[in-house]
């Protein structure tokens, strides 16, 4: 799962998952976007940023892993 | 509005109850809760500083560890892990306290001190934002302590472990710890309501990643407002609360725990504001990570703790007369300290679309 990521935030603390996503959209505004996180906080930060950019949130757990898919 | 703002105003409404609850029942003045202090009183109480005025085991510290512990356990998010950084974030904490103490409280007991009409914590507002202003600036230019990395379930039990000893101390061998006759340590409510009122916001703050410097960081670099709202929430119960308990009073000079030197106390706040943004929370944010298995806020915890110990053996902490000239100092210290560590910690090149496939890799 990790080599198909586009970002791997897992690991890092609040907000810097959400700040890779925030400087990835603004680098290349991508149609679809995947970031790999570790726990729910950068979850639920990088679905709120996603909403208020006007993407959709699409998140999928693997254990202590998610992968959230954004798309425009 | 989202269900999550809703959630988190919910929360914050009721931790203002608690908090003026726990002033009504014997706390000090606008300290219903305030993680600086409490964590100084216990330092007190264990004999790491000899203040006798600021000495009490405060239960409210451990029921807010054990009160996320219960709910990151029932709702499967206690996921104990470390290593990012740890030396660095005690450091870190150490200065924390340091910027606390000068102002007399932690982010929490600001909002707690605007919400009895302290005028004083308006000006320690503007240095909290202002230090997380420049934190925002060290993020933006790719600070980072590094990665955390998943241990075992135990290592992540290790701090609320200790916490629950500390509680332990406290009931069954009091004679063991230093206790204040008089001053601010010798205030407090009750013994098992100061522990419930801990567990309630502990467990609503996990839920809630409630986080009074998050807060004032997402609205600046994100736009992002739901922490903030929980803040807000915590300061309308509190105001609502002392109003109608005629606890209410405005202005500057006179206030519970507190001084007037607007300088110091923006400095003082400024330093918080700052370091707690490297550390990626508040003092609160910290001691709830700390009770949902994260070793790396432990050590932040342990951080302050020692911290407050040395403010009191060092004369750096302020009273109701003011800052001290030692204070002073530390807190110019404390600014060149988390101003290495931020220049030491920054990202050469911050991660972009793509960079990061390598570093899964990793």
């Amino acid at each position: 799962m990790a080599q198909t990521a586009d970002l791997d935030a897992r690991g890092l603390s609040c907000p810097e998952p959400v700040l890779m996503v925030q400087r990835a959209v603004a680098a290349g505004d991508p149609a679809r976007l995947t970031v790999l996180v570790d726990n729910i906080c950068a979850v639920e930060n990088i679905t709120r940023f996603a909403e208020h950019t006007g993407r959709k949130a699409a998140a999928v757990q693997d254990g202590d892993e998610y992968t959230l898919t954004l798309t425009k | 509005m989202k269900k999550q703002t809703i959630r988190i105003i919910a929360a914050g409404l009721v931790i203002g109850a608690v908090a003026v609850a726990l002033t009504a029942a014997g706390n000090p003045g606008n300290m219903g809760f305030c993680i600086a202090c409490f964590l100084r009183d216990i330092a007190g109480a264990l004999g790491l500083h000899r203040a006798e005025a600021v000495e009490y085991m405060r239960p409210e510290i451990a029921g807010l560890v054990l009160g996320s512990t219960i709910m990151a356990l029932a709702t499967r998010s206690f996921s104990a892990r470390g290593g990012s950084s740890p030396v660095t974030r005690f450091v870190l904490g150490f200065f924390v306290m340091v910027g606390a103490l000068m102002f007399l409280g932690c982010p929490l007991r600001m909002i707690l001190r605007l919400g009895g009409g302290d005028l004083n914590a308006l000006v320690g507002l503007a240095g909290f934002a202002g230090g997380i202003w420049v934190g925002t600036l060290c993020l933006k230019r790719g600070f980072t302590l590094k990665r955390t990395y998943i241990l075992r379930r135990a290592e992540g039990a290790a701090f609320p472990a200790i916490m629950a000893a500390l509680l332990l101390l406290l009931a069954a061998a009091p004679g063991l710890l230093l206790f204040s006759a008089k001053g601010p340590g010798s205030m407090h409510a009750a013994v098992l309501l100061s522990l419930l009122g801990g567990l309630v916001v502990g467990a609503l703050a996990q839920r809630t990643r409630l986080c009074t410097v998050g807060g004032i960081r997402d609205a600046i670099l994100l736009r992002d407002f739901n922490l903030l709202a929980g803040g807000a929430a915590i300061f309308a119960a509190v105001l609502i609360g002392n109003l109608i308990l005629g606890k209410f009073k405005l202005g500057f000079s006179g206030q519970p725990v507190a001084h007037t030197d607007g300088l110091w106390n923006f400095l003082g706040m400024a330093l918080v504001g700052w370091a707690s943004v490297l550390l990626g929370g508040c003092p609160l944010r910290q001691l709830i990570l700390a009770g949902e298995g994260n070793g790396d806020s432990a050590i932040a915890v342990i951080g302050m703790t020692a911290g407050a110990a040395m403010c009191h053996n060092f004369k750096l902490a302020s009273s109701a007369d003011g800052p001290t000239a030692n204070g002073k100092i530390a807190v110019l210290i404390g600014f060149a300290v988390v101003a290495v560590i931020a220049a030491c910690n920054l990202s050469r090149a911050p991660a972009r679309a793509g960079a990061a496939k390598s570093a899964a890799n990793q």
